[in-house]
Parts: structure tokens; C-alpha cells; sequence
């Protein structure tokens, strides 16, 4: 189980924002709800969160203009910004600005949940590990080598870059958009099961005849790499 | 009609283009001719003084000759004997006194016009009682200081300018009846067709869309309008029904998924069931929820596209390294959905562009293939290829399969909004893919085309590439 997170949720919208607190608490975090820009600056300013999850339209200031404050203060929360326009363009003055994450509205909780479970994480100092190991499953960054039980798996680039952003969120779920975006750099909703069966092809080499399986199915969320023993 | 009424008729043909541009042509007409009938007469009345001029001196070199052979005797007879000739030139001799030796006029006084030009003089002929009229005259000092005077009536030149005067009078009531008449027809022509052309556009506006602007077939600049204005009705009719299309077909393709989610919500809600069953019929209403916000995202993005925005934000995309992105993204499952995907790509092919959105199409494209381009029969090749070549100054990506393909009459309906051929109804999807690639088509300021794979279907996209220097 993953430490439960400080999140503020900064929305206008007073329904969608306690749908949210009550989500958010269910998975194990605490959530804190700011109605407006200047109350969520000050609210993000005093600190102590670890992820913060802003609107874009808000009223008094606007979501984007109150990242940028925070950022301007020194302050390196990770944030997700929310917002009903889900276009590229937006995606990109959204990152621009000081975002960490976009997500277009609607959503669904656990794209939400696992994309902020995975930006607080950044938070504590990334050590660049050149190895990422879980249980016997070995992944060398340098040499590009897979291994597991110390017999090495064959892998095409792509996988590579699968397995290596799924390792280095160990233990954390990682939606089908997250993957496109991470390994492909691509945000448009791929459709039908493209990404399963890249997977599926991933767990055939890592998993197969494997008495432990590693790589798993969230339903309805995603899938992780996790050792359940 | 009353007198109002055809004041204000007439106004309104006065005020009419037509008519004010005929009167400003009729009065520039007008001030055109009289100058011209003004020069003619300036310059006939001057040759005609000049001619006059040059037959006086030969008449003075004459009789100065008969002087100087015979004296003023002599001369006196010559100008008795001249002046009774019809249609003779005018004599006068007098001594410096003013006393008249012959000649055929009185009433001047010779030693006033001596001088080597022939001037005008008024004067009496003898045998006219006493008319006045009008002459050129020149007088020559003879040696023995007697003044002769010749002349020539300017009748000829007066009958001239009564000529040119009644031929002016003429041109300009001729120019002014006829003009004014026609200026009024023409405007009244004008105007009827105009007053034909607004009361259509009023019963267009009025709802009767099928209705065009009447065309009289002379091919002029109203025509002309009115051909431009119907074809411009056409557009919008097309445009129209083009709408309701996709109203229609967004109330089936909306409205289809709205009903099962309501549907699935009721039905969970009807009868005493266990967890399970909630369970079973939430997870249908989100997934139902899913479909319908994908099928808005397709919208607003298509809408967008078409609208032009995202421009902006062009850079230049690796096309070659975008479609094998793409291909290598979508090769395991064509794998899995029993298809082979090769792709044929030409390297180093560079765009101006928007990647995510031309990475979108070709996903677009593939996933149409494997969805409606597996091969009818079962055991035949299912092949899909994915091909990037340059070609005459544009890249060219082509994205082929093996299936039933698209007849070509439907290929149109095919690129339109929700444009899901009804044989394909049944199966999932939006039916906005190629209406996509179609607007990202024209938004890099390419094309997209339906053609024939024989079999299958083939569907061809062009975008301007970027010359590398």
C-alpha cells in the first residue's frame, strides 16, 4: 500500500470537488477543496501538499495564473490541471505554464488517481537508478538488458520503454493513456485494445511459466508491475 | 394608381443607378457635340476668311495693274464693268477726301481699312436700298493717293454658321429626347429585374429555399450577379442539407447510446436484484458514458480542425518516423485481429504540421482497416499496408487493405460527418475517422481520397512536404 498523500483540489464546481474529496479518501488520501483561485493560491502556498489539482476556469483567478504564481514563489508541488478543453494546443499552454499533468474532462476517477499517485511520487528526488528491480524481474537502463531469474528476456526497443516506465512505477497503477503518452508521445484515444495486446506481448516474455506474475490488471484502471508475494 | 404613387415610382426610377449614370453620360454627350459643332463652325468661318483674304489681294493686284496701264480712267471703267456681274466683288474708289469715284457700295469710308489684311466692314449696297450687310474689305493706297476698296459680301459665311446653328439645335434635342428616353427604359428595365431580384431573396428569406433568382439570359452584369447569387443559394442548400444530415445522424448516433444508458440504469433500478447485477449495470452505464464522450471529443476536435485553429502550433513533423510510430503501434493487434500490417515507408519525409493530429489520422485510418477491411472470405490474405512515399512535391500516405472496400457512389458519403455506411452500422466506431483525416487533410493544405484497392479499399492523403534546403 502506497502512503497516503496531502492533495488539494482546487475547483469551482462544489459537486464535482466533493466527489473528488470523497474519491480521493476512499483510495487512502487526504483532500483538502479550494472554491477559488486566490483562496487555492494561498491554500498551496502555506505548503505541505503533495500533489495539487487545479481547474482551469476559476474564478477570482484563473487556474493557469495561479500555477504560474506558485511557481514563481519557489513553490514545486506537482500539479494536475483539469480542464473541459482537452485539445493539444491547450495541453501544451497548460504544461507551459507550470503544469506537471493535463487531464481533459470528462474523466474517469482512476486515470485521475493513478496519474496523481504517479506525479506526487515525483516529489521525493528522482535518483537516477540505472537498475530497476522488482522480485527476480531485473531491467538494466545502461545495457538495455531485461533479465528474470537471471535468464535474459529479448526485448524490442518498444518494450524496453514499456517495461521501463512500468518498473520505474512499481507498485503504482499506469492507465492505457498514461502509456501512449509516456512511451509512444502520443495523447489521442488509440481505441479498441492497441495497448492490451502490447502488453500482453510484454507479459508473455516476463511472465510466462512464472509461477509469480508481476505484470497485472487493474479492471477498470490499468495495470501494474508489482510483486503480490 | 394614384398620382402619389407614380410620383414615387418615378422617383424611385430617377434614383435608380441606371438612370443617373445615362444622364450624366447624356449631358457629357451633349457638352461633347456642341463643342465639337462650335470647333467645326471656328474653323470653317476661318478658312473661309482666308480664302476670302487671298481672292481680295488678286482682285487689288488686278485692277492695281489696270491703274498703272490706264490710269484712274481706266480703272473706273474695269470697276463699273465688274460690278455689274451677278454675284460680283464689292468696288469702291475714292479720292483721300472720302469722295466716292466708283464703285458699288456706300456707307464706308475706304481710308478706315487700308492695310494689308482683309477686315470686317458693314455696308450699303447701291442698288439694295439701303440693307446694311456685312463684308471683309482691303483698301490700297493708289500712287495717285486714290483709295480703292475691295470687298466680299460674308452671305456664304453667314448661311454657314445658320447651318451649324440648326445642326446644333437639332443634335442636342435629338440627343436629349432620345437620351432621356432611353435612360428611362433602361432604368425601368433595371429596376424591374432588381425589384424581380429582391422580391425572390425576400421569399428565400421567407423560408422558400428552393427558390433561385430569375436569370433573363442576355449574359449581363445582372445576370452575371444572379448566377453568382444562385450558385452561392446552392452552396448554402448543400450546406443545409449537409446539416441536417448530421443532425440526424448525431440524434441516431447520440441518441442510440443515450437510450441503452438510460436503458441499463432502469432496468437496474426495476426489479429486486443482488450486488452483482448493480454492479453489472453501473459498469454498463459508464462504459455507454465513455462512448458518448469519445464520440464528443471526435466532434470538437473535427470542429476545430475545420475552423482552422491549431495552425499556430504547426512544427515540422517526421512524417516517416510518425507512421512507423503508428504502425509499429498498431501491429500487434491487426496480428491479433488476424491481419498483416506492412508498411512501406519512404525515410526522411518532413511535414509542416500538427503530429498529434496527423498521427491521429493515420491511427484513424489503420484501425478503419482492420475494422472494415478484412477480406470478405474467410482464408484469403488479410493484408493492410501502410505506405509514405514523396510524391510531386507532397508526401503521399496511403493507407490499404484487402476488404469489401467502398463503391465508388458511396465514397462521399463515406468522408462525411457520422457518414457510417449502413452496412457498417452494426459495428463499433463513430463513424467520424475519415471526416477527421478529412479536415486535418485540409488543414495542412492537403487532400484526402477514397480510390479502389481491387480489392478494398485505398485511401490516399497529401500533404505539402518541406523541401530540406
Amino acid at each position: 500500500m502506497l502512503p497516503h498523500m496531502r492533495i488539494l483540489i482546487v475547483e469551482d464546481d462544489v459537486e464535482a470537488a466533493s466527489y473528488l474529496v470523497k474519491a480521493l479518501s476512499e483510495a487512502g488520501h487526504v483532500a483538502d477543496h479550494a472554491r477559488d483561485g486566490l483562496s487555492g493560491y494561498g491554500m498551496a502556498g502555506e505548503g505541505g501538499y503533495d500533489c495539487l489539482i487545479v481547474d482551469r476556469m476559476l474564478p477570482k483567478m484563473d487556474g493557469l495564473s495561479m500555477i504560474g504564481g506558485l511557481r514563481q514563489q519557489g513553490l514545486e508541488t506537482p500539479v494536475l490541471i483539469l480542464s473541459a478543453l482537452g485539445q493539444v494546443d491547450d495541453r501544451v499552454k497548460g504544461l507551459r505554464a507550470g503544469g506537471d499533468d493535463y487531464l481533459a474532462k470528462p474523466y474517469a476517477f482512476s486515470e485521475l488517481l493513478a496519474r496523481v499517485e504517479i506525479l506526487s511520487r515525483r516529489k521525493t528526488p528522482q535518483v537516477a537508478e540505472s537498475t530497476y528491480v522488482v522480485r527476480d524481474l531485473r531491467l538494466d537502463r545502461l545495457s538495455h538488458k531485461v533479465s528474470r531469474a537471471g535468464e535474459d528476456i529479448p526485448m524490442q526497443p518498444r518494450e524496453f520503454r514499456l517495461l521501463e516506465y512500468l518498473m520505474r512505477n512499481a507498485g503504482r497503477v499506469v492507465t492505457r493513456t498514461m502509456l501512449l503518452e509516456q512511451v509512444w508521445d502520443y495523447h489521442f484515444d488509440p481505441g479498441t485494445n492497441v495497448i492490451d495486446v502490447h502488453i500482453s506481448r510484454l507479459r508473455s516474455k516476463i511472465d510466462k511459466g512464472q509461477v509469480r506474475p508481476l505484470l497485472h490488471t487493474v479492471r477498470g484502471a490499468g495495470y501494474v508491475i508489482r510483486d503480490d508475494g | 394608381m394614384t398620382t402619389g404613387n407614380s410620383f414615387a415610382a418615378l422617383k424611385g426610377l430617377v434614383g435608380t443607378t441606371a438612370f443617373k449614370l445615362s444622364v450624366v453620360y447624356l449631358v457629357a454627350s451633349a457638352i461633347f457635340s456642341a463643342g465639337l459643332i462650335t470647333y467645326v463652325g471656328w474653323s470653317a468661318r476661318r478658312l473661309i476668311d482666308v480664302q476670302i483674304g487671298q481672292t481680295l489681294t488678286a482682285q487689288i493686284n488686278g485692277l492695281e495693274d489696270q491703274y498703272r496701264i490706264g490710269g484712274v480712267r481706266r480703272l473706273t471703267s474695269v470697276i463699273e464693268r465688274r460690278s455689274r456681274e451677278p454675284g460680283s466683288f464689292l468696288f469702291l474708289l475714292q479720292e483721300p477726301t472720302g469722295e466716292t469715284i466708283a464703285g458699288n457700295i456706300s456707307g464706308v469710308v475706304a481710308e478706315r481699312f487700308i492695310g494689308r489684311r482683309a477686315v470686317e466692314a458693314s455696308y450699303r449696297r447701291l442698288d439694295d436700298e439701303g440693307q446694311t450687310s456685312d463684308a471683309l474689305v482691303r483698301t490700297l493706297v493708289l500712287p495717285g493717293n486714290q483709295r480703292l476698296l475691295v470687298g466680299r459680301d460674308l452671305e456664304e459665311r453667314e448661311r454657314l454658321n445658320v447651318v451649324l446653328n440648326q445642326a446644333l439645335r437639332i443634335l442636342l434635342g435629338g440627343l436629349l429626347l432620345f437620351g432621356g428616353l432611353g435612360s428611362f427604359f433602361v432604368a425601368r428595365r433595371a429596376l424591374a429585374r432588381i425589384d424581380a431580384m429582391s422580391a425572390t431573396s425576400r421569399s428565400i428569406m421567407a423560408g422558400d429555399l428552393a427558390e433561385r433568382l430569375p436569370v433573363s439570359g442576355s449574359g449581363d452584369e445582372l445576370d452575371r450577379l444572379a448566377l453568382s447569387l444562385n450558385a452561392m443559394l446552392d452552396r448554402i442548400g448543400e450546406l443545409m442539407q449537409g446539416m441536417k444530415e448530421v443532425s440526424d445522424n448525431i440524434a441516431h448516433d447520440l441518441k442510440t447510446p443515450l437510450t441503452r444508458l438510460r436503458n441499463s440504469a432502469e432496468q437496474a433500478l426495476r426489479a429486486d436484484k443482488g450486488q452483482h447485477d448493480y454492479r453489472a449495470a453501473l459498469e454498463r452505464c459508464i462504459m455507454e458514458s465513455d462512448g458518448l464522450i469519445r464520440t464528443f471529443n471526435a466532434l470538437l476536435l473535427i470542429a476545430r480542425t475545420e475552423a482552422g485553429t491549431g495552425t499556430d502550433s504547426f512544427t515540422s513533423v517526421d512524417v516517416s518516423k510518425m507512421i512507423d510510430d503508428i504502425s509499429e503501434m498498431y501491429e500487434p493487434s491487426a496480428e491479433e485481429a488476424g491481419a498483416l500490417l506492412t508498411s512501406n515507408i519512404e525515410p526522411g519525409l518532413i511535414a509542416l504540421g500538427n503530429r498529434e493530429l496527423l498521427g491521429q489520422v493515420v491511427a484513424n485510418l489503420i484501425d478503419n482497416a482492420m475494422k472494415y477491411g478484412l477480406p470478405p472470405v474467410e482464408g484469403s490474405p488479410a493484408q493492410i499496408n501502410v505506405a509514405a512515399r514523396r510524391f510531386e512535391g507532397h508526401i503521399q500516405i496511403t493507407v490499404s487493405d484487402h476488404g469489401t472496400g467502398i463503391p465508388h457512389d458511396m465514397r462521399g458519403r463515406a468522408v462525411e460527418r457520422f457518414g457510417r455506411l449502413d452496412v457498417s452500422r452494426n459495428k463499433p466506431g463513430s463513424g467520424l475517422g475519415l471526416s477527421l483525416a478529412t479536415a486535418v487533410a485540409h488543414l495542412h493544405k492537403g487532400t484526402l481520397k477514397l480510390d479502389s484497392n481491387s480489392p478494398g479499399l485505398k485511401v490516399v492523403m497529401e500533404i505539402p512536404a518541406v523541401v530540406l534546403p
